[in-house]
């Protein structure tokens, strides 16, 4: 990068239109993420329309910033009211609600801003500094690694939360059941699908996450009207208190947390959702404290919102590079890249180099702008615990139901949310999690995908998933995680 | 008193019915929707916007753009062939219109609709790793032919429109369409991954979907399954040229309402969407998206919509998808 292109870029950016295109969008961002139902990646596509008639910096810069802070502030009703605002907050959903009920709302608010900010950073600065090489190795992944970090996810699933690991299992096979249904599986053919020509597109993450998190958390109350103790909210206003020394205690976490969502964004197909999965079982894993998780600890929500962040990044590298979307979200923005004649490929560094990296000034902009107005709407969020339970209860199910009709304009998601929500119910009384049924769900089909076109290619041979270079490594690794607790138990045995 | 107010609220109900299916000569008077079988930000999505955008500017009503996705594109379909004929409710149909009803996904085919005038149209290609043995076609069928099940071949779904691309082209030169067996993907883009990373042999996805990887030397584009060259890629011959082929095919995405609206409206409707597709707008649109521009007025539309399904059940019962 030359110094005028540096200029150059500097001058697309601090342009006044461009600046009030970001500030537009980081409002629009946090009140989409908010919104139990609505996406990240649909309030990428709610802005294409209106990106149109823009030039292309503030186009790009209005879908970077917005699903930056989408992905955010989905802990915010999260944290509030145990429903995740997106799908990458459901993984640490109930460990920052138990904040919230200890009273430490902000606390789990702030370590979330800030950690997103410092993640978003990191895969920033990948970004801009690895691209090229990264995308290169990213092209090397095949459905047989595919499979593996599917497998190292599910994994993780298990020893999300602190009830038994028979229990975890049976949620998350109960998750992986329900993605069974539909027909957009490797055969294409319909299963479980009743005749029901809407469940042939299969269950829908959002409406069975708003209900098995928000309308079981309703049915509890109204099981249960005994108004609860008032949830104790700290004095308002201390949304930064003690970041500090979270940052220099947890300075480790953050940073696997940083590098894992980069690795998860990259790869095709995997996003802020499944880094966020991945690296809160990773931080269990390797806590000096495990046994605190789940009761309200905030080690989890800095590793996993910082990834969460970071995937952003490394979703565009690939997208950047070569045209191949890393997640969701970049799908729809390589459409817009080439509609603003910025076409993906190794060409964009040469043809128009003060687009792009205007671009990158954005992505460091949104994240250094996410604290400020972060730290806004969580004062205003917080008020929400104010409000009294039997006038909220009701207004949350109205957003619920609106959320769940939005995402595909069906009554038939409406439905969804209503039988989940009982199912959950259900498990929930009974001591079953409902984080790994969703984690099934999310992780199902990439699984179910990557094993039989792997299987196709290899004529049916189980050997390439250990053969290809890669993908031994990520077997050996995922051997190794899964019988963690059956070598050490050896090991003690051994030394005794 | 009530009595009367009521009779007056019922004859007021029914004047404002018989204003929405008498009046077609004022239409439109009110907000058009225009309903989209696939989900938010692909590429028919922002095809749809483009054109309710324009089409709002036209014709001085809101269009509201509507994704109606699920059941594999079923669903969405199904919401425009089943609205109300009176051209409040239209949408943009895909290819797979075409070939839904071969597979028993539904009963619905293209005779269910009224024709509005066909957009867009981006031909099959084929592409292999820019470091692969292959410099035509006749080397990958000659590869097929002496090792029949060896190499694969992916771009989209299981008996998605690249797939059965890949067996119309394999079946119009005498070779067994299961010779290359399909990786089903997500799309072109895993599908295009996969071919660079060693998984997989071929790809036929459209050749604008390739493009980055194209000039990024990662991908070598050795055909396009159409009567010409792609405007983007001239150098890239068509099949006929390669091999003799007659077999052409590719993904479409064409305006329509329900089966039977009124005469004018639809007259009034495919005017606007003829005038819409020649406008600079829209082509800009298209040509910087990459995506083929084709148009065709609605009898020629339906035509060619009869002609493809035929094409489509012929290959789809060789590759034994037809129920």
């Amino acid at each position: 990068m030359t110094w005028t292109v540096f200029m150059q870029a500097l001058g697309l950016v601090f342009d006044p239109y461009v600046l009030i295109v970001i500030l537009a969008s980081a409002i629009f961002g946090l009140f989409v993420g908010c919104i139990p139902g609505l996406t990240a990646t649909m309030a990428t596509a709610l802005l294409v329309p209106i990106t149109f008639f823009m030039p292309p910096v503030p186009a790009v810069a209005a879908i970077v910033t917005a699903t930056a802070m989408a992905i955010f502030s989905g802990d915010i009703p999260g944290a509030l009211l145990r429903i995740p605002g997106t799908p990458a907050s459901a993984a640490y959903t109930d460990e920052a609600y138990a904040m919230t009920l200890k009273g430490e709302a902000e606390t789990a608010l702030g370590a979330g801003l800030v950690f997103s900010a410092l993640g978003g950073l990191f895969g920033t600065l990948v970004l801009i500094f690895m691209a090229p090489s990264l995308a290169d190795i990213a092209l090397k992944f095949s459905s047989f690694e595919y499979f593996w970090l599917v497998v190292l996810g599910l994994a993780g699933a298990v020893f999300i939360g602190n009830s038994s690991v028979l229990k975890a299992s049976i949620s998350l096979l109960l998750g992986l059941l329900v993605a069974c249904a539909g027909a957009d599986n490797p055969g294409a053919y319909p299963r479980f699908t009743f005749g029901v020509t809407e469940l042939n597109g299969g269950v829908s993450l959002i409406p069975m996450m708003v209900g098995m998190f928000a309308v079981s958390e309703l049915l509890r109350y109204m099981v249960n009207m005994d108004p609860p103790a008032q949830i104790a909210v700290k004095k308002l206003g201390r949304v930064f208190a003690g970041m500090w020394d979270l940052l220099r205690k947890y300075r480790w976490p953050l940073m696997r947390g940083n590098v894992l969502g980069v690795i998860i964004g990259i790869q095709p197909g995997s996003g802020a959702d499944m880094a966020s999965w991945m690296s809160y079982a990773m931080s269990k894993k390797f806590s000096k404290e495990p046994e605190k998780f789940g009761t309200g600890h905030v080690e989890g929500i800095v590793e996993s919102g910082a990834a969460n962040n970071s995937s952003l990044g490394g979703a565009w590298i690939p997208a950047i590079v070569f045209g191949i979307p890393g997640d969701s979200i970049t799908a729809i923005a390589i459409g817009v890249l080439y509609l603003k004649n910025m076409n993906p490929g190794p060409t964009i560094f040469i043809n128009n180099p003060e687009n792009i990296y205007a671009i990158f000034f954005v992505f460091i902009l949104a994240n250094l702008i996410m604290i400020p107005l972060g730290w806004l709407t969580i004062k205003l969020a917080v008020k929400i615990l104010q409000v009294p339970r039997n006038i909220l209860m009701p207004i949350i199910l109205l957003f619920c139901i609106v959320g769940s009709f939005a995402i595909n304009n069906t009554v038939f998601g409406v439905g969804t949310i209503l039988v989940f929500g009982l199912a959950a119910f259900l498990l929930e009384e009974n001591g079953f999690p409902v984080a790994p049924a969703i984690l099934g769900v999310v992780l199902a089909n990439m699984m179910e995908e990557n094993f039989v076109t792997s299987l196709i290619k290899s004529d049916g041979s189980l050997t390439v998933f250990f053969t290809r270079p890669i993908a031994m490594w990520l077997a050996i690794f995922t051997f190794l995680i899964m019988f963690w607790p059956v070598f050490s138990w050896a090991w003690n045995k051994f030394r005794r | 008193m009530k009595r009367r107010t009521l009779i007056g609220m019922a004859a007021a109900v029914a004047a404002a019915f018989s204003v929405g299916t008498a009046q077609a000569q004022n239409y439109p008077n009110r907000p058009i929707t225009l309903v989209v079988p696939w989900g938010a930000g692909g590429g028919t999505d922002q095809t749809a916007r483009i054109i309710g955008t324009l089409l709002e500017k036209d014709i001085g009503q809101p269009v509201n753009v509507v994704n109606r996705t699920g059941g594999s594109g079923v669903v969405g379909h199904a919401a425009i062939a089943e609205a109300p004929p009176d051209g409040y409710t239209i949408g943009l149909i895909t290819v797979e219109i075409t070939m839904m009803h071969h597979q028993g996904l539904t009963k619905l085919n293209q005779s269910n609709y009224t024709p509005l005038g066909l957009m867009n149209m981006d031909p099959a290609g084929l592409s292999v790793r820019a470091d692969a043995p292959y410099k035509t076609v006749n080397d990958v069928l000659a590869a097929i032919k002496a090792n029949p099940g060896k190499f694969k071949a992916s771009g989209t779904g299981q008996g998605g429109i690249w797939h059965l691309a890949l067996a119309g082209m394999l079946n119009s030169n005498r070779i067994d369409p299961m010779a290359a067996p399909w990786v089903p993907s997500q799309g072109a883009a895993p599908g295009l991954n996969d071919l660079v990373a060693g998984g997989v042999e071929f790809v036929t996805c459209s050749l604008p979907e390739a493009r980055a990887l194209i000039e990024a030397g990662k991908v070598r584009p050795l055909a396009i399954m159409a009567d010409q060259p792609a405007k983007l890629f001239p150098n890239v011959p068509t099949l006929k040229a390669a091999t003799g082929s007659n077999w052409t095919v590719g993904a479409w995405r064409g305006m329509a309402g329900p089966k039977g609206m009124p005469a004018d409206v639809t007259a009034k409707l495919s005017a606007a969407f003829k005038k819409i597709y020649d406008s600079k707008d829209f082509q800009d649109f298209m040509n910087q998206r990459g995506f083929g521009l084709l148009y065709m007025p609605p009898d020629q539309q339906a035509a060619f919509m009869e002609q493809g399904s035929k094409g489509m059940g012929e290959v789809m019962k060789a590759v034994g998808l037809v129920k």
